[in-house]
């Protein structure tokens, strides 16, 4: 009997992980191949998400396609918003006050720290540590009610438009998230206490899904997946927009490009994210915060109660919208999760001829299969939290 | 034009041995157009050169110019992280020709060619792996190509009766309203809908 069971052949398992699976970040279906716990290929269908988000933005004005690069990336709406502001700008030509590109770098920041509190502690999460998923989602609501406050909404802000932001700070606001700034390192070194000494979160995450410089690069990886590889590559530092050239940081970066690292490296550029808001709230100008040509951007709306002239810009912007002279450009900003860049073809009306949206989850889950052969498939739950993995973005 | 990126342009204007590539710069970017046969040649001569080394390659994604004899553009950017310039290189195509996949320059290439495939219909010969990406399984068409509806040809409902999902064919409640916004007021030539003879006898629609 026990010989008759040694000589049969093992035949390769193949299972499916997801569409509806917890550690699965939305509505990944994972294919994997397994040679008993082993992984010997993983296969990820995607699209189960897809909108049809660029070809909709096709057939919608400058104005009207914002909103919808709130819903890509849901966690990390506003850096979407301001890679299509940033494009739409270089195609017309346009520059920003100093205070709409202030108030722009503080709230990017703001939203990095969303994605990254999102990001550690689902990741924890998927490891076994539930404890800093509660913790974050308190800090998340605190930030959530900032842009509430400026926008109106707490996650589809449709806050930053081509030519600045859309209203400048309610009064009180600055002092809201100075003050959320001197509390909020005290979470993250809490959330330290529990995770990065923790063994069984070590014993997870080490030498998990390591992947070297050159494959990095070959694979087209962005954010804190390069970083964690050791790259010092950051487009805030290397191609800065807006006032990032005038804020004071570190890149932080890791050492063996594991899902560890990357883990660190999150943790360090929400301390990095911090003093860059202190740096705006503390410069921040008095100005306009959007651009003052009003066949870009809106009327006041009590200006519109006595000129004629307004109310007609007010009607023209948000009927027919503005035209964008014929052009092109790739522009990109550093979004929480890595490169995320916008591809704008503009024809001379006022629809964008095709706009192609790069976004970095992509990329990394096209990586998967790479990552996560050879190791077991507990792993690839490790590996695919430390990835940040948004659906919105990658099948758009 | 910067200078360091008015440079690269002329080294690589100079240097790259591509019959038929043009070079241009377009709003501060640098914009390279080669035959679609040689795209594989240039990428891995962008890569590999020590003046370039564009070793990233960010995004490949097609563009439709239905007017056009060659309708598809496969627009190709790169990243170079040592000189910190970017580069986009283009491809004309029709929606017969195949291009040459670049797999086996960029690993990162695989899946942005598959999207390609997916939603512009263009054929990438030498990809390992070429099925649909975006679309549901089964999917008809490309829905990228300008000349697909935006509302699309089928919709998807859960049939009771045979307790499965079934594809039917678009039925919508109200007409697509596209609208014109052409405006006549801002000096540009405009063809008003049903307005096309105005000009022939000088009298005006």
């Amino acid at each position: 009997m026990a010989r008759r069971l040694a000589e049969s052949e093992i035949k390769n398992l193949t299972m499916n992980f997801g569409p509806q699976h917890p550690a699965a970040h939305g509505v990944l279906r994972l294919v994997v191949e397994m040679d008993g716990e082993v992984i010997e290929r993983a296969d990820p269908h995607i699209g189960l998400l897809h909108r049809g988000t660029e070809k909709l933005i096709e057939h919608k004005t400058y104005t009207q396609a914002v909103p919808y690069f709130d819903r890509l990336d849901y966690v990390a709406p506003m850096c979407q918003e301001h890679a299509f502001a940033l494009a739409t700008e270089k195609l017309l030509g346009i520059e920003v006050p100093e205070r709409g590109q202030y108030v722009r770098v503080l709230f990017s920041e703001i939203t990095r720290l969303l994605n990254h509190i999102m990001n550690v502690c689902a990741f924890a999460l998927d490891v076994g540590a539930m404890t800093p998923f509660l913790w974050g989602f308190e800090e998340r609501e605190k930030m959530m009610g900032f842009y509430d406050r400026v926008s109106g909404a707490r996650l589809h802000a449709a806050y930053f438009r081509p030519g600045g932001v859309h209203r400048d700070l309610p009064a009180g606001l600055a002092d809201e998230i100075a003050e959320f700034c001197r509390t909020f390192p005290g979470f993250i070194d809490d959330t330290e206490s529990l995770l990065t000494e923790n063994r069984i979160f070590k014993q997870r995450t080490v030498d998990i899904g390591v992947i070297s410089q050159e494959d990095a690069l070959d694979w087209g990886l962005s954010g804190p997946m390069l970083r964690g590889s050791g790259l010092p590559w950051d487009l805030r530092k290397s191609q800065p927009y807006d006032v990032y050239d005038r804020m004071d940081f570190d890149i932080p970066v890791g050492k063996n490009g594991d899902c560890y690292d990357r883990y660190l490296v999150r943790i360090e550029e929400m301390r990095q994210s911090l003093r860059i808001i202190q740096q705006c709230l503390d410069e921040l100008p008095d100005g306009p915060v959007k651009t003052q040509d009003n066949k870009i951007s809106p009327p006041g709306r009590a200006e519109m109660k006595g000129s004629m002239e307004a109310l007609i810009h007010h009607f023209k912007l948000y009927t027919e919208g503005y035209k964008v002279p014929a052009g092109e450009t790739y522009t990109a900003v550093e979004a929480p999760k890595g490169e995320f860049g916008v591809y704008l073809v503009s024809d001379g009306t006022n629809k964008p001829y095709r706009c192609k949206i790069r976004a970095p989850g992509f990329a990394h889950l096209a990586a998967m299969d790479f990552l996560s052969r050879g190791h077991m498939l507990a792993d690839s739950v490790a590996i695919l939290g430390a990835m940040d993995i948004v659906f919105g973005e990658i099948d758009r | 034009m910067n200078q360091a990126l008015t440079e690269l342009g002329d080294y690589i204007g100079t240097a790259l041995a591509v019959e038929g590539a043009g070079l241009a710069g377009v709003n501060d970017e640098l914009v390279l157009t080669v035959p679609a046969a040689e795209i594989e040649r240039t990428l891995t001569w962008l890569r590999d050169d020590a003046q370039c080394l564009f070793k990233v390659l960010l995004d490949i994604c097609g563009v439709d110019y239905p007017e056009r004899e060659k309708r598809f553009e496969i627009v190709y950017n790169l990243l170079s992280l040592r000189h910190n310039q970017r580069i986009r290189v283009k491809v004309a195509v029709d929606a017969d020709t195949p291009v040459p996949s670049a797999v086996g320059v960029f690993s990162a290439a695989g899946w942005y060619e598959r999207e390609a495939w997916d939603l512009y219909g263009v054929f990438f010969a030498g990809n390992p792996d070429l099925r649909r990406i975006m679309t549901d399984y089964g999917f008809e068409g490309h829905p990228l190509r300008k000349d697909f509806p935006l509302t699309g040809f089928v919709e998807l409902r859960y049939d009771d009766e045979q307790k499965r999902c079934a594809y039917e064919p678009v039925q919508l409640t109200q007409d697509f309203r596209d609208f014109d916004f052409m405006s006549p007021w801002e000096g540009a030539d405009y063809i008003l809908p049903g307005d096309e003879k105005a000009g022939e006898d000088g009298t005006g629609g």
